[in-house]
């Protein structure tokens, strides 16, 4: 059982115009086996949310705590956030020139489980989610993220969460620029996790259609830096009919 | 620092002033300075004068550390006193060569500076590698060549022929000590395959200037790598010509110098026959005080090179303070009808984003710093293709990170 408990954060960020203020005082606490899904406008704030979590040195935290399982998350430094099981899907994923697919997982599977893993059951695995996520094979001898398509960075993203298995999993618009086929088979990798490890998610999105696949048990519209307002999946439901007009509206 | 002809990336400059730069590497271009093609070629040393380090090929050299190769003094053949050539595993394929004017020796190679016709002169006898026609030969062959001892004067003319339909890897390895000019004269004949690789893991005491001149015949195919880690003054300056129709070739560089290594390439590669592709691409990494590449591109699109396709390439990693990476790509075209044709420069430190990815996965900061150097530089090793080699060059690549790891990271630009 874990939980992530972050309360009023602030965050800001460094502009050419000077330090600019993202997050007004966010307040969201996710447990173990919990589907959050973060929702809003463009510039609202959620991916800065998301990096924040991750300890993305862009960010800067103005006020405001996020802890894990008690422990403070802002005093770690990147890498250790990993290791304490917080897993962030990125948005763009980076490639790392000369460095293979394989290379990077059994480094990362190292780093993350303090011991190298057994290599049978290790090459088995790898094996075993790249078929599941529809990865040919050939995959693990690319480097990573170097000439992969949107949707090809996105599977990559989700064969990590796979192998890594996280306690929480922030997922930053993983939807973006994935066409349907490769929605669902992103989507069922993360219920397939979440199926065997009881992770939390935090599922970052401006579009309503992932929620089809990966149903939340509670939804958080962020306007302006702050949660606008907060319920279950029926909230969704409706975001998908009005849109954001009504919260935009209301905060001229 | 920073002139309008060159492109120059000094760490200590950049972290006292440059504000406005971003952590990525930057791309960057610069006009031509000089049409590379008229630089002026001689067999007479005298020809040439002493370089003082303002000629255009010489301006960024380390002059000084190189001039005991400016000397133009009988160096002593066949006994080994200042270089030795262990030729054993290339035993068979070597032709005698006794002469300046026995063929093919000169058939292209013309000395572009001082020390290349030094040591043309004062090499009477080439060693001469020659692959039989139409044979493919599985194994590379390796010639290893060792320093005898710091300052020992060595001239070297060496041709490495592929006669028609050959495929073969040709490697000179180099190590030790000694101040060592060396002319390599490669001749790709039409229809062969060549990989020719210069690896320089000399002591930090050596300075080697080499002039590797090649042509490549029709359909034919070059890769020419080049690998420096060890060495005081290394610079090994490659010229092809692709000179058939179809003709190809690849020049591929990678140099990690060290606090007080100088490590030059100038490289040039010229499209004369129709259709023909070449890539060029060069990396390197420094780190320690006085670390110092330079890289001048110069790639020349004849006007009968039509339906050319060519791009080069060089990026630097800098991964201290108190570094300095030049490098200056020019590209001239003399034809309307070609393909494609590029050139770009990036100079930078850690990309930052790389560094986030990595550690976002758990992976501690210095084995993630790690990683995104061996993998940079490993872009140029895994296209090598001898697998014996590019496992070895991995390790050399772990060995050189391993020495800077007590050094501080290049502080972030603008900070």
């Amino acid at each position: 059982m874990s939980t992530l408990e972050i309360k009023d954060l602030q965050v800001s960020i460094e502009t050419q115009e000077g330090s600019k203020p993202i997050l007004k005082g966010v307040d969201l606490t996710i447990r173990s086996g919990e589907i959050h899904a973060v929702m809003g406008p463009n510039g609202s704030g959620k991916s800065t949310l998301a990096y924040t979590i991750a300890g993305h040195p862009r960010y800067q935290v103005d006020g405001g705590s996020i802890t894990f399982d008690g422990q403070d998350v802002l005093a770690m430094s990147v890498d250790e956030r990993a290791r304490a099981g917080v897993f962030l899907a990125m948005q763009y994923p980076v490639e790392i020139p000369g460095v293979t697919v394989s290379n990077f997982l059994r480094t990362a599977k190292t780093a993350i489980d303090g011991e190298a893993p057994q290599l049978r059951p290790w090459i088995t695995s790898v094996r075993e989610a790249m078929g599941d996520l529809r990865m040919d094979s050939s995959f693990s001898e690319r480097n990573v993220n170097e000439g992969f398509s949107g949707g090809e960075k996105k599977r990559h993203e989700i064969l990590q969460l796979e192998l890594l298995q996280p306690k929480l999993a922030v997922l930053d618009e993983t939807d973006s620029g994935l066409d349907v086929d490769a929605l669902r088979i992103v989507s069922e990798g993360v219920n397939r996790v979440k199926g065997k490890t009881d992770m939390g998610v935090l599922l970052i999105t401006h579009y309503t259609r992932i929620l089809r696949y990966i149903q939340p048990d509670f939804v958080h519209v962020f306007v302006d830096g702050k949660v606008a307002e907060q319920g279950g999946k029926e909230l969704a439901e409706r975001l998908e009919d009005e849109g954001y007009d009504r919260y935009l509206k209301a905060g001229v | 620092m920073t002139t309008a002809e060159t492109s120059t990336v000094d760490t200590t400059e950049r972290a006292a002033g440059a504000a406005s730069t971003g952590p990525a590497p930057r791309e960057r271009s610069t006009v031509p300075v000089q049409t590379r093609s008229e630089r002026p070629t001689s067999f007479e040393p005298a020809d040439f004068g002493t370089p003082t380090g303002r000629e255009v090929n010489w301006k960024l050299s380390d002059v000084r550390r190189l001039a005991p190769l400016f000397v133009d003094e009988a160096t002593e053949e066949g006994d080994e006193s200042a270089v030795s050539y262990d030729v054993a595993g290339l035993e068979s394929y070597l032709v005698e060569s006794t002469g300046h004017d026995v063929a093919p020796r000169g058939e292209i190679f013309e000395p572009e500076d001082v020390v290349a016709a030094i040591a043309w002169k004062r090499c009477a006898n080439a060693l001469h590698v020659r692959i039989p026609e139409g044979e493919t030969v599985a194994e590379p062959l390796v010639a290893r060549i060792a320093g005898q001892g710091e300052g020992r004067h060595a001239n070297a003319h060496i041709v490495l022929e592929a006669l028609p339909g050959s495929d073969a890897t040709i490697v000179l390895e180099h190590s030790g000590s000694a101040a060592y000019a060396q002319n390599v004269e490669i001749l790709v004949r039409d229809g062969a395959r060549l990989t020719v690789v210069s690896v320089q893991e000399w002591d930090d005491t050596a300075v080697h200037a080499a002039a590797h001149q090649a042509v490549v015949g029709t359909g034919a195919y070059l890769k020419h790598v080049v690998v420096t880690f060890g060495g005081g003054v290394v610079r090994v300056n490659p010229s092809m010509r692709l000179a058939g129709e179809g003709s190809e070739g690849d020049m591929l560089g990678l140099a990690f110098a060290d606090a007080g290594q100088h490590l030059e390439s100038q490289v040039y590669m010229h499209h004369e026959g129709v259709s023909t592709k070449g890539d060029v691409l060069y990396k390197g990494a420094l780190q320690g005080e006085g670390a110092r590449t330079v890289w001048i591109g110069d790639v020349l699109i004849g006007q009968d090179a039509t339906g050319t396709d060519s791009y080069e390439k060089n990026q630097n990693l800098v991964l201290t303070d108190g570094t300095r990476a030049d490098s200056i790509p020019n590209l001239e075209i003399e034809t309307g009808d070609i393909a494609g044709a590029g050139h770009a420069s990036a100079t930078g430190r850690f990309d930052d984003e790389q560094l986030f990815y990595l550690q976002a996965r758990g992976i501690p900061e210095e084995q993630a710093r790690r990683l995104v150097v061996v993998g940079f530089l490993m872009e140029i090793v895994q296209r090598i293709g001898i697998p014996d080699l590019e496992e070895r060059l991995a390790a050399d690549i772990e060995a050189e990170i391993a020495r800077g790891a007590g050094l501080a990271p290049a502080s972030r630009a603008g900070a």
